[in-house]
């Protein structure tokens, strides 16, 4: 009898441990502050870059939702739908796919909060396992109007 | 000499009038629209609901109205909803109007999150065009309270302490006895 409760106890807690482990996990997935602050750039840098005669382009890829980014996005940045979804995610992985690895990229989004969005983290996932080691993504604190419309920096619409 | 002098000066203010307002022509600035600002009056729009019915926001003039822009995909609008939820209840027959309008790509997801959120309000399907009529709709939550008279009260841009919304609520509300709130 106190062997058979002994195993399920162990059993339960190997349950919940398992269950609790998967959720934070999940919960982690999308957390956009585990990007080391190392592939963050600042909008203020990105500018800079876009404007720059002499500068590598990056290819620019919003990868959140579709009617903000009509409503304005940075311009010559590619709308490829959002990171949070898996069709999202496999559109953008087909986006990069034949691309070589070292080449400029940089993700955006710009939904909500910075901590708070969900697509930003997911997107980086991806192409990191892709093995893009040329990744940036755009700091985004609060929303794209506050942190770069609001700005003044240069802004494009529609699709 | 005199005529030759005058024809510069039109010239010159032809020009100068020219440059001017050439100045003031948009550009890529025109993706910032038109500021709504408090006391402006709310632009008016005819958008489906999840039914497909129009819902056109000047037919509720007389109410006071929370439009709240808000996405499934948005955790801070999904923790605003429940108390906006609260709110319709507490004060729905005092005259409140609560309106959300979801920034969403599709109405699928919307009616299932409005079913299980168990929402007590209506909910239409905003777009591009009606982020810009509020003057861009750039990131998410943003919530208008508009007046009985249909302007502008006060707009929140991201997740905000729900207790500013009632206080703000309360004061364009009608007191309980049916009086109009006297001018402060």
């Amino acid at each position: 009898m106190s062997l058979r409760i002994k195993s399920r106890s162990t059993l339960f807690s190997l349950i919940f441990g398992t269950v609790a482990i998967a959720l934070a996990s999940g919960a982690l997935a999308y957390q956009a502050n585990l990007i080391p602050a190392s592939r963050l750039i600042n909008p203020d840098d990105l500018v800079q870059i876009l404007q720059s005669a002499k500068s590598e382009k990056p290819l620019m890829i919003q990868v959140g939702s579709h009617v903000l980014y009509s409503q304005a996005h940075i311009p010559g940045s590619e709308y490829i739908g959002p990171a949070s979804s898996e069709s999202g995610l496999q559109s953008l992985r087909k986006r990069v796919e034949s691309l070589p690895r070292n080449k400029f990229i940089v993700l955006y989004c710009g939904c909500c909060p910075w901590s708070h969005c969900p697509n930003i983290k997911p997107a980086d996932n991806a192409l990191k396992a892709m093995g893009f080691t040329n990744l940036k993504v755009l700091y985004i604190s609060n929303n794209f109007g506050a942190d770069w419309v609001e700005k003044g920096y240069p802004v494009a619409k529609g699709d | 000499m005199k005529k030759g002098f005058l024809r510069g000066l039109i010239l010159f203010a032809v020009v100068a009038g020219l440059c001017f307002m050439t100045r003031h022509r948009g550009g890529p600035s025109d993706a910032r629209g038109t500021s709504i600002g408090e006391q402006s009056l709310a632009p008016d729009f005819s958008l489906p609901d999840l039914a497909g019915q129009k819902l056109d926001l000047s037919s509720y003039r007389g109410k006071v109205v929370l439009l709240d822009f808000w996405a499934t995909w948005c955790d801070p609008c999904r923790e605003e909803i429940p108390h906006f939820v609260n709110l319709q209840n507490k004060y729905g027959d005092r005259g409140l109007q609560i309106i959300g309008v979801s920034m969403d790509d599709g109405p699928e997801p919307v009616r299932e999150f409005y079913q299980r959120f168990k929402m007590n309000y209506p909910v239409v399907m905003g777009n591009a065009k009606t982020g810009e009529l509020f003057g861009g709709v750039l990131g998410l939550p943003i919530a208008f309270l508009i007046g009985p008279d249909g302007r502008v009260s006060a707009k929140h841009i991201g997740a905000t302490n729900i207790s500013v919304f009632e206080k703000e609520i309360v004061n364009l509300l009608p007191s309980k006895a049916g009086l109009s709130r006297p001018c402060s």
